[in-house]
């Protein structure tokens, strides 16, 4: 079984991520690292083929500096690693991106799953992996919170708007998880070791078949504002009248 | 101008297609709703009085399976003959899966997270966790598919009955080879997270699902209050999915929240910043949460809490 797992380069994972005077987020310089919301997908990814059989290879589009998040896939086990970059590509919006993964992902051969989280931590607009899974004409799973295959159906327990569903389903399909997937592993140097003589493949534009008219944005950030923030908070320190204190807000607002 | 509703067999409407549609009217007369799953022509009376001219209906039962492929292609079919300018989504699981799919199959562009509609070709929207608002200008094959958060307007009935207009399914080769096995309704008890005054949310400083008996104790002493969860520990499978407040949950706007043990990641923010008044309880002095709260308190959650719900129960007589 072989399983492309869809990974991102995110900047200040931990942190809050800033835009440039260009309106699009300042990726280089930045203190980026793989999405950790990535690592779930990949480590149940890396349990099964390490069942099964086959392999895993992790798929990304992002800025030269990406190749850092591929590296850390590599390092927790995947066989090979695939990176789009291409100047073109900076501001991408949802449609270009899945336009180029699904090409990437058409480029690495016979792929029986298409791992992703259910949303990046800095972008977090949630539909990316389902408009891959369409334009590749996949059937999809989102929001598994638990993933399993035997032979050619998968098994995946969801999150839904009214509690949970297992839903079977043939493969090739699509899986969007969540992180009560599996419990990543940590890296181990023998990993971090071997991973530098993993293939990534660096397909270009060309090379994925994609033309200028297909990879062109069709949203442009005009202008941007703080939020406005909270006024008058304070921060204290427990003590004999924390207590108190939340009480009297509780009765200023009028719900005690 | 078309908005998609949410709908179910037993629940009726989702109150975020109500809230669509008040948008949608500021920006023009012609509004039509698509409803498709059981339960879609019942909800058209709730539609048309809020303010839909048409709603495109099917209750066939295949539009509920579960990779949303046929409510995607069936959609489709509809907007390449009717040629809509614009249509709006909530940030539902359902709608995610639906929008998506739309996408790819016309072209069209898709914006997320956001928070307001300027006219068919600008649109508003929170990024960074809801602390920037960014004006976005939209382009490409109509409909612009334009995702908004929860609670971005207030449902507003103008009186009116709407056009059912029934929609013939579109199955595309294969698509409902996925099936569903088991379905588990989760619906956390006492007062829903949207209607209640207060909201109470744990985190993982709580340690564990016996924790949340710290909030259920507090919420029995303020009375009229719900309680949620962060993502970290529903995950953690503490609680189920039905109390998560957040990006991928509920967006919940009290006249009190307080969260206990919450760190206040940007996932979580976008689903309690709105709220009145913010108190949050944290033994790490550097959780973002507390650059949110009216109130922040550092320190040890499980002696905070007794103590807490000790007060209001000395000064409510519960």
């Amino acid at each position: 079984m072989n399983i492309a797992v869809l990974v991102k380069w995110v900047p200040e994972p931990q942190g809050t991520p800033v835009l440039g005077e260009d309106h699009l987020l300042v990726r280089q310089g930045a203190d980026g690292a793989l999405d950790p919301g990535d690592e779930y997908g990949l480590e149940r990814a890396l349990q099964l083929v390490e069942r099964d059989g086959g392999e895993v290879v992790v798929v990304s589009m992002g800025p030269e500096i990406a190749v850092a998040a591929v590296q850390r896939g590599l390092a927790m086990g995947a066989n090979r690693g695939l990176l789009v970059t291409d100047e073109v590509l900076r501001g991408a919006d949802t449609l270009v991106t899945a336009r180029v993964l699904a090409a990437a992902i058409r480029s690495v051969g016979t792929v029986d799953l298409v791992v992703a989280a259910v949303e990046s931590t800095d972008g977090y607009t949630g539909t990316l992996p389902i408009t891959v899974a369409e334009l590749l004409g996949l059937p999809s799973v989102t929001f598994a919170t638990s993933l399993d295959v035997e032979g050619t159906e998968l098994r995946a327990e969801r999150q839904t708007a009214a509690g949970t569903e297992v839903v079977a389903c043939p493969t090739p399909a699509l899986v969007t998880v969540t992180t009560g997937v599996a419990e990543p592993r940590y890296p181990s140097l023998k990993g971090v070791m071997a991973a530098k003589s993993k293939p990534v493949d660096r397909p270009s534009m060309a090379d994925l078949g994609l033309t200028d008219d297909v990879i062109r944005s069709t949203q442009t950030v005009v202008a941007v504002e703080a939020a406005p923030e909270k006024a008058g908070g304070r921060v204290v320190e427990a003590g004999p009248d924390t207590a108190g204190e939340i009480a009297d807000l509780l009765t200023e607002a009028r719900v005690i | 101008m078309w908005i998609w509703a949410d709908v179910a067999d037993d629940d009726g409407v989702a109150s975020s297609a109500l809230e669509l549609l008040t948008k949608a009217r500021t920006l023009g007369d012609d509004v039509s709703a698509v409803a498709l799953g059981p339960g879609a022509t019942g909800a058209a009376t709730a539609l048309g009085e809020h303010g839909a001219m048409r709603v495109y209906a099917s209750d066939d039962e295949a539009l509920t399976e579960p990779t949303s492929r046929v409510a995607a292609h069936t959609l489709a079919a509809l907007v390449r003959e009717h040629a809509p300018g614009v249509m709006l989504f909530p940030s539902s699981y359902r709608a995610r899966d639906v929008a998506g799919r739309l996408q790819a199959i016309t072209g069209a562009t898709l914006m997320a997270n956001a928070v307001d509609l300027l006219s068919p070709d600008r649109a508003r929207a929170e990024i960074l966790g809801g602390t920037t608002i960014v004006e976005v200008a939209l382009e490409g094959p109509a409909p612009h598919l334009v995702m908004m958060r929860p609670r971005s307007f207030e449902p507003e009935a103008v009186g009116g009955a709407a056009e059912v207009v029934r929609v013939e399914v579109v199955e595309p080769e294969g698509a409902t080879a996925a099936r569903v096995l088991e379905q588990t309704d989760a619906a956390a008890s006492g007062p829903s997270l949207d209607g209640a005054k207060v909201v109470l949310a744990g985190g993982r400083g709580l340690g564990g699902p016996e924790g949340f008996r710290l909030l259920e104790e507090l919420a029995g002493a303020i009375g009229g209050t719900a309680i949620g969860a962060s993502r970290a520990a529903v995950d953690a499978g503490w609680v189920p999915y039905a109390m998560q407040i957040g990006q991928t949950g509920a967006t919940v706007k009290p006249e009190v929240y307080l969260a206990a043990g919450v760190s206040g990641a940007l996932q979580h923010a976008v689903g309690m910043k709105g709220s009145r008044r913010i108190v949050a309880i944290t033994k790490d002095s550097e959780a973002p949460i507390l650059r949110l709260a009216d109130l922040g308190v550092v320190g040890d959650l499980f002696q905070v809490l007794p103590a807490l719900t000790a007060e209001v129960r000395r000064r409510t007589g519960r």
